[in-house]
Formats: C-alpha cells, structure tokens, sequence
C-alpha cells in the first residue's frame, strides 16, 4: 500500500518536474528567438539602408538643380543616422568595427554641412564634387560586403546569438562567417582613411581633439608635480601620495596624483599636464553634509582660488546649486567678449567653502591669445535678425564654436518668449543666426508629484 | 485635546506671521542673511518667488530654484524700484521687496508640502488660487507639517520640489546613467565612477557609437552590467554625484571611450585600443 502511495507520489513529481522543464524550455526558446530576431532585424536593415545609402549618393552625383541637391543630401544625412543606429544594436562593441561607424558617420556630416549651405550662393566646389563621387565608390565597396555577408547569413541560417557567445567567451575557433564578413567590412573601409583627410575643406569629428597644443612652459618631473598638487589640495601632513605616469594611448602627457590625507581619510585626485604642470582637472572626493555659505559666498570663493591660481581675467556665466555643491561655470573675457570656448569649472563646497573640485580640459584645449577681428555688423543690425516675438532682456559679445566647427564672433542675446529664456547668438557678421537655445527651466522632482 | 492644541499652534503660527509682517522695517524680512544668487535653491528662493508673484512680477511656479523666470522678475523688480539691476537679491534688494510685498510662509510651504499647483498674486484671496493635488498619497503628510511654520520650513528642506540640473539631461537621463555606472563600478573609487560616466558621454560625441543615452548603454555588449543585470541594482547618491560631476565637464579617464578590467577581459581585441591609464581596476583606453 505505502509502496503505491509512494511510487503515486514519485510518479506525479517527475511528470510535474518534466512539465515545469518543458515550460522553462518554451519560456527560454521564446526569449532566444525574440532577442535574435532583433538582432536579424538590425542587421538586414543596416544592409538595406546602407543600398539605399548608395542609391542616393548616386542621385546627388547627377544632380545639377540646386533645389533638388539640397532636399537629397538631408535624405543622405537621415540615412546614415538610421544605418548608425542599426549598427548601435548589433553586438559589435567587441568587434572592431569603429571604422565603419566612423565612416557613416563622415558622410552624414559632409551631407549635412553641404545641405545646410545655402547651395545657391555658394555651390558644390570641384573639390566636393570629387569627394562625393569617393563617398559613391566607398559606400558602393561597403554594400558589396555587407551583401555577402547578408547572403551567408540567410543561406547557411547563421544565428547572432552564437556570435555574440563567440565574442563574448573569447574563443573564435567556430565557423564564424559573421565575425569574419565584419572584419572585411572594417578592413575595407580602414584602406579609406588616409585618402579623405587630404581635402582641406573636409573636418572630420576627429580633428577635434587639440591636444593641449597651445599649452606654454617646460617639462615638470614627478616631484614638481606632487608639490603643485599640494598647493592645490591644501592638505594637512601625513599625506600618502601616488603618482603615475599616463598610459600610451594618452593624447597629452600627463601625471595622475592621488593625495590620501590620513588624518581625515580624504582623497584628492588630480591629473596635471607634463608639459608646463598644468592642472586638468582635480576632484576632492569629501562627503558634504551642510551648507553655511550661500551660493554667492560660494562664488566669492571660486573667484579668488582663480585669481590664486593664476587663470586670468575670467567671467563667471553660470551658477548653480546641488544639495550642498555649488557649481561655477567661467569662460575667459577678452576685450569684453566672452570666449565660450574656453571654460572652466569650480565646484566649492558649501560647508567650509572649499574647492572640491575643477575642471579645465576645455580650457587648455583651446585656450590661445586670440585675435578677433571687428565685428562687421552693430548691434542693432543683429537685432534686425531676431525673431519680433523674442523680448531681449540682455545682450553682449561672444565667440562661439559654430555647426560647422568654425570659432565665430557674434552677438549673444537673451530673450524671453512668456515663460522661456533663450540664448540667441548672431554672426557679427554675416548676421547668420548661428545658435539659438532654450535654456534649460528647473525640472519637477517627480517623486512628489506621485 | 489634540485638536485645541493644535488650534493653539495655528494661532500661535498666524500671530508669529503677523508680527513678521509688523517687524518687517525692521529686520529687512523674514529672509536668511544671504545673497540670493541665480542658480540658488531652498527657502530663501521660495519667499523670493513667492513676494515677486504676491506684487506681480513673477508668473512662474513657485518651486524653490532660482531660474531663468526668477531672475528676469527681480531684474525687472529692480529696475522699477530704482535699484541696481543684477539680478542678485542682496540686502537692499530684499528690504525694498519685503516693504513691497506679503508673505504668507506657513501658506505658501504647506502647498509645496502637499504638492498643490498654486499662485501668490495679492490682491486675490489665496484659497480661491489652489489646484489640489489630486493624489491622495501626500495628505497623510499635512498633518505632521501644518501645526507650525518653523517645522513646514524645516521639512521642506529635506524634499525639495524641483532641482537644478545640467543642461540637455534631464533627471530620468542621469538616473539611467547613474544605474549603468553603479552596475558596472560599485566598488570603484569615486574618481574611478566618474570616469565610467564620463566614457559614456564621450561614446555619446563619438562617431562610432550611437548618439543616444539609451542606445550607448544598451548596445549589445558594451557593458557587462547590462548584459546580466545589475543594471537595475538601485544606484546610491555618489554613482548619481559622479554621473553630475561628469555631465558638468570632469573626465578624469583622459577622453577614453573604452575600458575594462584587465582580470576579467576576455576580448583579445580590447588589448590593442591604447590604453590612457588605470584607475582602481578598470584600463581606460581609446
């Protein structure tokens, strides 16, 4: 009887047993199918964008209206965002593929730059005209790939999830026609690179990296280095101190100093450039718990510590207030205008009214003694070219860094439309409308809304 | 007993306002002793707001962060009381304005406190200008905080209502971020955290990679914390501090655009990027 009873009970929990794998089975198949189907779906739509990309660029080539160029090149621009973010959601992270993200993304900055351009005034240049039709060969080159690949993919049923484990453990020992096909892709478009960046007129993304070049001064060793970060973090001995050097792929050379003040247990780290012992940046990792300043007082401090440091005439823009942080934002004034480029920023702590923290990487990457030339227009010709519904309350010179990744002079106007504040810049001029931006109003904390 | 006691104390509260008021040559106002400056939060902001809609030159929310809108009222305030116009509520400032206006602190911090849409216009009775809250969750709070205006004050400062932020993220951006940068470097130094959020800001400038929060984060297998999960792990204040530091400008990984930890890589390829520096545990590269 009890032996029944028993091989009743065993007999049930194996079937339960077996019906609950069956469910996880399903449950876990479903989910494998649904994720490679996302990944089969970015993919044959990046090879159809990247045909239709070809299309197009194939277009513009034979196009000779003006009003017809403009319209198609946007086209090609919107093209290369979608095939930019198809390739975001493949899992390539680990594969090189950079060089094909770079190159979609070149030509969608070349489409853009000359689609904006008043094309009537100023038409495509022989120059541009030539690198159109190298973009045609090249994006013909990278669809030709991306098909094989696509047509191995289809014919032999490959899966992107075996890629993704393939990547992911290391071992490329399988049959791995994806990873493979990718490699060619990239090396096909790497052969490009040298050729396009002969064109004077062409800037690509990378050229914005200045790497500190205009920086002024000797070679500091290592001691020199710690004894400015001291200066710096204003600490109390014993302080343990690390210094390392930085690593090949640096662009600039730099010391990273860290500083342990062991009475308090406080940490400061700071990177200071090789060349001349500039400090790029510096964080004071102290817990704030009060505020005793207010956010003026605040900004009396960052002032001096800038005066003490020698970073001459700068302008505080932008203040503002983070639990008990207060955050500086200066830009460099000269003659009155204000080098927006050129920024540095102070976070003072609102307890003691300490530095906690600067950051002048902008600022050395691109600050110089700049000769700005006259502004061709006055003031109340740039206002012309606002729109009537804006109220100015306030306007002043600045130098901007346009669309285009030129430096500008313009006028900078802020203006109000009923509740909105926005910062118009005007070239100075041309009287283009360079930059307009609605500036950012305080946003809800939505946890009390609820 | 309970409900005369607090009886009393509402009493005890309107006396104490109206001596405010009555005293207000005197001590300039009910104002802290500091310069309210543009980008300022906390109670001194609101009672600024507050007195520049009670005399109608602020038409904006009454929310405790000295912006854009509040700024262009006390400009235009200065400017027609004679006063010198920079937008810096100095003493001065604040005397003339709280000649100028009321200020109702107990009413105007219970409807923060209960999360009301209200105005401050004078000349109109302030019941007739609520919007309650809806939302039933926030009245059980109106209890403990309208006995008396010191504690609504002091409750206030603890949740605020609105907050400052860097431009172009909003608070759910840098949420995202923060749980990515918590998942993917928790027991990393604080600088080591900053550098994690800064190297997704610099995939987001970068061509080779997508051009939003989202997509940067979850392409597939750029991160190790989205790919199992923790992710979703709740970040604490300091991942959300470092995701700020570096949104406003710090990048203590020297531009980097990839790192990862030299024990647990298994990537060949990632050997080959050139590497910047190490910081805690993680390789920072190109």
């Amino acid at each position: 009887m009890i032996r029944n009873v028993v091989i009743g009970v065993l007999v049930l929990a194996v079937a339960g047993t077996g019906f609950w794998g069956y469910q996880e089975h399903k449950e876990k198949n479903a989910i494998l199918i649904n994720a490679e189907n996302t990944y089969q779906r970015a993919f044959h739509d990046l090879s159809y964008q990247v045909d239709i990309l070809q299309d197009k660029i194939g277009n513009t080539l034979a196009m000779n209206s003006r009003t017809s160029l403009s319209p198609a090149l946007t086209d090609v621009w919107r093209i290369t965002s979608e095939a930019q973010n198809d390739v975001g959601q493949l899992p390539l992270t680990l594969l090189p593929f950079n060089k094909t993200e770079e190159f979609l993304s070149d030509i969608g900055d070349f489409s853009y730059r000359t689609a904006v351009r008043d094309l009537e005034k100023e038409p495509l240049n022989d120059k541009e005209y030539t690198r159109l039709e190298t973009l045609y060969g090249q994006a013909g080159e990278i669809q030709k790939e991306l098909r094989k690949v696509q047509h191995l993919v289809i014919k032999n049923n490959l899966r992107w999830m075996d890629v993704e484990m393939a990547l992911a453990s290391g071992k490329e020992n399988t049959d791995n026609t994806i990873i493979d096909g990718f490699e060619t892709v990239e090396k096909t478009v790497s052969g490009y690179s040298e050729s396009q960046t002969g064109d004077p007129t062409y800037t690509s993304s990378k050229q914005e990296n200045k790497n500190y070049q205009n920086l002024k001064g000797e070679i500091i060793s290592k001691k020199e280095a710690v004894q400015k970060a001291k200066k710096y973090a204003k600490m109390k001995e014993p302080i343990e101190v690390r210094v390392e050097e930085n690593g090949k792929g640096a662009k600039y050379e730099f010391y990273s100093i860290s500083l342990l003040e062991t009475g308090t247990n406080t940490e400061v780290d700071m990177d200071i450039t090789k060349k001349g012992g500039y400090p790029v940046w510096y964080i004071n990792n102290r817990d704030i718990q009060n505020s005793k300043l207010d956010l003026n007082k605040a900004s009396q401090k960052a002032v001096q510590f800038l005066k003490e440091n020698d970073f001459e005439s700068l302008d505080l823009f932008e203040s503002a207030q983070y639990d008990h942080i207060g955050l500086f934002n200066f830009v460099t004034l000269q003659d009155g205008i204000r080098i927006y480029p050129d920024s540095v920023k102070i976070k003072i702590a609102l307890d003691d009214g300490s530095v906690l923290g600067f950051s002048a990487d902008d600022f050395f990457q691109s600050h110089k003694k700049r000769d700005i030339p006259k502004a061709a227009l006055s003031v109340e010709e740039a206002k012309t070219k606002i729109n009537q519904k804006v109220t100015i309350m306030e306007e002043r010179k600045a130098l901007i860094v346009n669309d285009l990744d030129q430096e500008v002079l313009c006028y900078e106007f802020l203006g109000t439309i009923n509740q909105d504040t926005y910062r118009i810049f005007i070239n100075a001029n041309s009287g283009r409308e360079e930059k307009v931006e609605k500036l950012k109003n305080s946003e809800p904390v939505y946890e009390n809304l609820l | 007993m309970k409900g005369i006691s607090s009886k009393w104390k509402g009493v005890i509260a309107t006396v104490l306002a109206v001596c405010c008021l009555a005293f207000s040559d005197y001590d300039a106002s009910a104002f802290t002793s500091q310069v309210i400056q543009k980008g300022a939060v906390g109670d001194d902001v609101i009672e600024l707001q507050a007195r520049l809609q009670n005399i109608g030159y602020y038409h904006g929310k009454i929310d405790g962060v000295y912006g854009w809108g509040t700024y262009w009222a006390l400009r235009n305030f200065q400017q027609s009381f004679g006063l010198p116009i920079d937008g810096l509520a100095g003493f001065t400032t604040k005397k003339k304005l709280a000649d100028a206006s009321n200020f109702n602190a107990k009413f105007v911090h219970e409807q923060i406190q209960k999360g009301n849409e209200f105005t401050y216009y004078g000349g109109v009775d302030i019941e007739k200008q609520i919007k309650p809250n809806t939302n039933k969750k926030n009245t059980n709070t109106t209890g403990k905080t309208n006995t008396s205006t010191k504690q609504a004050t002091k409750s206030n400062q603890k949740t605020n209502t609105a907050s400052n932020l860097p431009a172009g993220y909003s608070q759910n951006d840098i949420q995202l971020i923060a749980n990515a940068v918590y998942g993917e470097s928790r027991g990393e130094p604080y600088i080591g955290q900053v550098a994690v959020a800064a190297v997704i800001l610099n995939r987001l400038d970068s061509p080779s990679f997508p051009n939003t929060i989202s997509g940067v984060i979850f392409e597939p297998g750029a991160f190790t914390a989205v790919a199992d999960g923790q992710i979703w792990l709740t970040p604490n204040e300091r991942a959300k501090e470092a995701v700020i530091d570096a949104i406003n400008g710090w990048d203590p990984s020297g531009n980097a655009e990839y790192y990862f930890n030299p024990q647990t890589a298994t990537s060949k390829w990632i050997w080959t990027r050139p590497q910047i520096k190490q910081i805690g545990k993680h390789i920072f590269c190109h």
